[in-house]
C-alpha cells in the first residue's frame, strides 16, 4: 500500500511532462496581460483566482477591447464548463471524501491533471488515499502557472513569437490521449468532436468549447446504443 | 469593475470545478451514464486539438502545407508507438521548427 505522500509524489511525475507546454503558455500568458495593457497585479490575479489558461486569454482580450463585463465573464463560465465534465468523472472517485476536502481539491482540477489523474484512478480503483495524486498533479500545475506567469509579466519578450510555443498545446493534448487512438469507438468520438469544434469555432463567447463534446458525447451514446 | 468582474469569472470558474464534485452523488448516475462518461477526455481534448492545429490566429483554416499539421502528425505517429508523453510533444515541437526555420 502506497503512503499519501508517494501518491502525490506519483502524480507530480506523471503530470510532469506535461509542464512542457504550460510553462510556456503560462509565460505567453504573462506577456500577453501586459501587452493588452493590463498592470502585472492584475494580469496575475487573474491566474491566481480563475486559475483556467485559455479562458484568462479570452478575458482580458474582451475586456481590453471593449467587450461588457458580462460578455467577458460568460465567456470564462463558458470556455470552463468542461470542468462540470472533469468534476462528474471524478466524482466517482472523490465520493468518500469530506465536504471541506472536495471544496478544497476542487480548485486543482485542470485539464492536465484531470487527464493523467483519471488514468490513475481507473488503474488503481482499490487503493485509499488516490485523491493525492489529483493534489500532486494539480499542485504541480498550479504553481508552474503561477510562476511562469509572473515571468511572462516581467521577462515576455524573451520568449520569440516566431517560436510558436502555442502550439505545444494541442501536443501536450495528443500526447494525453494517444493511448485512446487505438480504440474505435474513441477514435470515432474524436474524430467528430475535433471536427465540430473546428466548425463552430467562430461560434459566439467561445462556445464551441462546449457544443463539440456535447456532440461529441452524443455520438458516443448512439455508439454506446449501437454496440447493444 | 475589472476586478469585480475578474472575482465573479473566478467564482463560476472554481463553480465549474467545485459544482459535480460536491453537489454530485454517484448514486444517480446509472450505468449508461457512466459508459459515457468515459468518452469525456476524448470529447474535450479534441476539441481543443482540432482547431489550435487546423485554424490560424483567426479562426481560418490553414493551408494543408501548414507546419503544424506535419507537426501534429509526426506526434501522432511517434506517440502511438512509443506510448510516450515527453516524446509524443518533442516529436511534434522538433518537426514543426525543422519545417519552420530550416526546410
Amino acid at each position: 500500500m502506497l503512503s499519501k505522500f508517494q501518491i502525490f509524489k506519483i502524480g507530480f511525475f506523471d503530470v510532469a511532462p506535461h509542464l512542457l507546454s504550460v510553462i510556456p503558455f503560462g509565460i505567453i500568458f504573462g506577456a500577453i496581460g501586459i501587452e493588452l495593457g493590463f498592470d502585472p497585479i492584475m494580469t496575475y490575479a487573474t491566474s491566481l483566482i480563475i486559475f483556467g489558461g485559455a479562458s484568462q486569454i479570452v478575458f482580458l482580450q474582451l475586456l481590453s477591447g471593449g467587450a461588457s463585463s458580462l460578455i467577458a465573464i460568460t465567456s470564462v463560465g463558458v470556455i470552463n464548463s468542461r470542468h462540470l465534465l472533469y468534476g462528474a468523472v471524478l466524482s466517482e472517485y472523490l465520493n468518500k471524501l469530506s465536504t471541506i476536502k472536495k471544496i478544497f481539491i476542487s480548485y486543482f482540477i485542470v485539464d492536465q491533471g484531470f487527464a493523467v489523474s483519471n488514468i490513475y484512478f481507473k488503474k488503481n480503483k482499490e487503493q485509499n488515499f488516490n485523491h493525492y495524486h489529483l493534489l500532486g498533479s494539480g499542485i504541480t500545475l498550479w504553481l508552474c502557472w503561477q510562476i511562469s506567469t509572473i515571468i511572462g509579466i516581467y521577462l515576455g519578450s524573451i520568449v520569440p513569437e516566431s517560436l510558436g510555443l502555442k502550439f505545444a498545446i494541442p501536443l501536450t493534448f495528443i500526447a494525453i490521449i494517444i493511448n485512446e487512438l487505438r480504440k474505435l469507438d474513441h477514435l470515432i468520438v474524436m474524430i467528430v468532436s475535433g471536427l465540430a469544434a473546428t466548425f463552430f469555432y467562430n461560434a459566439p463567447l467561445k462556445s464551441y468549447i462546449l457544443i463539440s463534446p456535447l456532440i461529441g458525447l452524443f455520438s458516443a451514446y448512439l455508439i454506446i446504443k449501437f454496440k447493444k | 469593475m475589472t476586478w469585480t468582474s475578474i472575482f465573479i469569472a473566478g467564482f463560476i470558474t472554481y463553480f465549474t470545478r467545485m459544482g459535480m464534485v460536491t453537489l454530485i452523488d454517484k448514486d444517480i448516475f446509472n450505468e449508461n451514464f457512466r459508459k459515457i462518461l468515459n468518452y469525456v477526455p476524448s470529447v474535450v481534448f479534441p476539441s481543443i486539438i482540432f482547431p489550435g492545429v487546423l485554424l490560424d490566429d483567426y479562426g481560418s483554416l490553414v493551408a494543408i502545407t501548414d507546419p503544424k499539421i506535419y507537426g501534429a502528425l509526426t506526434a501522432i505517429i511517434i506517440g502511438y508507438f512509443s506510448r510516450n508523453v515527453i516524446l509524443t510533444i518533442i516529436s511534434g515541437l522538433a518537426s514543426y521548427w525543422f519545417l519552420i526555420f530550416i526546410f
